[in-house]
């Protein structure tokens, strides 16, 4: 694979990032570099910041500090059609593509191709059919008609169509916000494929993900999230699948909730246990008991489970 | 499945497909459902009601009339559904636009195209209003439009009220400077006076409102914005303006209809206009638009309207108590809905 070359410009480059929401960090000094023909995977488990990542770099939100270089150009992006101006394409999840509508209208949605003047300036259908079935032809895509909804593709499919709108579009670099995420296993591939095509038309790709099985044959460098901070960036000859995959599940964490769910248990042994002492106690009791008696005994043996401090020692809690 | 994944350039498009058939094609076309039910309805009628007048020139003079009112609102309001968005204060506008030429015109001796131009700007604030306050809320425009209608209907018939003495409705708009022209654009009838002009009007909006949803970028963002808003938002299309637009087309429209029906009778009634809002929904969805919108077409919205006409009418000359009428719509409204809701799931299943 290839290796960053310290000569060229980075495509894309924050440094020292942060964001905050009111007093909430949701970022913390994040720095990063992309170079064209790279892709680079950002990985974290939920709520590590990762969303909030892409949205400083698709222009939702400005970063509270630090810097966005595009091209070594320090760049403030007020909303995320000033990001697509400088190159900056993301495709969202589930949020790509308008099921009811026809393949060709939805690769044009935004901007559509037209011809004529003034007044009749109108939808070009016949270049926005062409160019659709080419572009997804190129990614081994084959539609029958270009008027058919985009519903009727399979969930990779229209992450590939998404993606191939986005190239077509011009973009530099390419988000991918966790675009492997609903789709089963034949289906990631045709993703990953795709991503694997425009890295070798020169793009950037940033693909994130919390699959580090997705993420490691596709991926020239790895940047880890957790709660916020980068937890580092790393080559791929410096790391192998099974680290990458334990530090994404933070290794520590992992070993840490082990003896918390062993404690659990444990503990829900003892209460069970006392529960069938207390019973036994209150049954041996009631057999010496009138029966008016009976239903203030059984109180006091519920209080006495209740209040372990009170009991005799006789096997409660 | 409809997509092979096959090595890209090797294959011409479309060789390995199979021919789609052709009457498929056409069975999830947003409007084939009110065509189908308007050549039904016509043909109910003309066996019920044809020995009555339903077929006479007067007989169809009377529906196309009917029909064309109808379409003038449904129209806009069916591009606005499939943007996303209800507009509930329609016909309050109609009434309060028709009442805003009246009074300018019988009460303050206005020349009729100068309250006519008024009327109009009354109706684009009165969509700009609904626009911004929907967007801006970001509540559903069910109920926030269900607001401003109220809000008009009251303050329309409160003023005219006091303006009137006591009146709601006035007359003798023809007396206005102005008023033969105004008669010969919005009121004439045509060939051999059987037919009124509005049907020309609702045939040049729905002309208009086809060619700007099929063959216009505009078309193309009306029905991203009501398929998925973010989606639409995300690839650059300016969803507050394509609803600021539309809501402001639904209120110029109604202002049209109160234009063409204060000049055909001379003056104005505040309950003009009045369930206009429910009526052009419905001929929207007969006509395939979906309530949930991203989906249907003006041309069904035109044909849902004509199916409301003939009924009404139809009604009339089978000779039947027109009581019967709106009970004859709801079962229409009823079937179309299960038709279209048929339909959405044929088109994302026809071709896999």
């Amino acid at each position: 694979m290839s290796t960053v070359n310290t000569d060229t410009l980075p495509l894309l480059e924050v440094q020292n990032v942060s964001k905050y929401f009111g007093s909430v960090i949701a970022l913390k000094d994040i720095s990063m570099k992309l170079f064209a023909g790279q892709v680079m995977c950002l990985l974290g488990d939920n709520g590590a910041g990762k969303s909030t990542l892409i949205k400083i770099l698709s222009g939702v939100h400005r970063p509270s500090e630090g810097q966005y270089l595009i091209e070594g150009k320090e760049v403030h992006f007020s909303s995320p059609r000033d990001a697509l101006n400088a190159g900056i394409a993301t495709v969202y999840q589930d949020l790509a593509m308008i099921p009811l509508m026809g393949i060709s209208r939805n690769f044009f949605l935004g901007s559509e191709p037209t011809k004529g003047w003034g007044p009749f300036r109108r939808f070009d259908k016949k270049f926005a059919d062409r160019v659709t079935r080419e572009e997804l032809a190129r990614i081994g895509i084959q539609i029958r008609e270009t008027s058919q909804p985009v519903g009727t593709l399979s969930g990779g499919e229209r992450q590939s169509v998404a993606i191939a709108r986005a190239v077509y579009f011009g973009a530099k670099v390419l988000i991918l916000d966790e675009p492997t995420a609903a789709l089963g296993v034949k289906e990631a591939g045709i993703v990953l494929r795709y991503i694997a095509q425009a890295r070798a038309r020169g793009l950037g790709v940033i693909f994130i993900t919390h699959n580090p099985h997705h993420a490691y044959p596709i991926g020239d460098h790895f940047t880890l999230l957790n709660r916020g901070r980068s937890m580092g960036t790393f080559a791929r000859s410096e790391i192998s699948r099974e680290e990458l995959t334990s530090m994404m599940a933070g290794g520590e964490e992992l070993e840490e909730l082990g003896h918390e769910l062993a404690e659990f248990a444990r503990t829900d042994e003892k209460a069970r246990a006392a529960l069938a002492a207390a019973a036994q106690q209150f049954e041996a009791e009631a057999q010496q008991m009138h029966v008016e008696q009976l239903p203030a005994a059984f109180e006091e043996a519920q209080q006495r489970l209740d209040q372990p401090g009170s009991t005799d020692g006789k096997g409660t809690i | 499945m409809s997509v092979t994944q096959g090595s890209a350039g090797n294959i011409a498009p479309g060789e390995r497909m199979l021919r789609v058939n052709p009457l498929r094609r056409l069975l999830v076309r947003p409007e084939t459902g009110s065509v189908v039910g308007s050549i039904a309805v016509w043909i109910f009628f003309a066996i019920v009601a044809g020995s009555s007048g339903f077929v006479s020139v007067r007989g169809t003079s009377s529906y196309l009339s009917v029909a064309s009112e109808i379409t003038i609102q449904a129209v806009p309001v069916a591009l606005l559904m499939i943007a996303g968005e209800f507009d509930l204060s329609v016909g309050s506008t109609v009434g309060a636009t028709g009442m805003i030429i009246a009074i300018l015109t019988t009460q303050s001796g206005w020349n009729l195209w100068a309250a006519i131009l008024v009327a109009l700007i009354f109706a684009v604030l009165v969509g700009l209003l609904n626009g911004y306050l929907v967007l801006r809320t970001g509540l559903p425009s069910f109920i926030v439009t269900l607001g401003t209608a109220y809000i008009l209907l009251g303050a329309t018939t409160g003023i005219t009220y006091i303006v009137l003495n006591g009146l709601t409705q006035v007359g003798g708009v023809d007396q206005a400077p102005g008023y033969k022209l105004a008669h010969a654009i919005f009121a004439t009838t045509l060939s051999g006076n059987q037919f009124p002009i509005e049907i020309v009007w609702a045939l040049l909006l729905v002309a208009l409102a086809t060619w700007l949803l099929v063959g216009t970028p505009f078309g193309n963002w009306i029905f991203g914005v009501g398929g998925d808003p973010n989606a639409a938002r995300n690839v650059g299309v300016p969803v507050w303006r394509v609803k600021m637009l539309l809501f402001v087309a639904t209120a110029v429209c109604s202002c049209l209809l109160a234009i063409i029906q204060v000049v055909t009778f001379t003056g104005a009634d505040v309950l003009r206009g009045q369930n206009n809002e429910f009526i052009a929904i419905v001929a929207a969805v007969v006509g395939g638009v979906l309530l949930t919108g991203g989906y249907g077409s003006a041309i069904g919205a035109m044909f849902g309207a004509l199916i409301f006409g003939m009924v009404e009418q139809g009604i009339v000359f089978a000779g039947v108590d027109a009581d019967w009428y709106k009970a004859v719509v709801g079962v229409i409204l009823l079937l179309a809905v299960l038709l279209n809701s048929y339909v959405r799931k044929l088109a994302m299943e026809v071709r896999r």
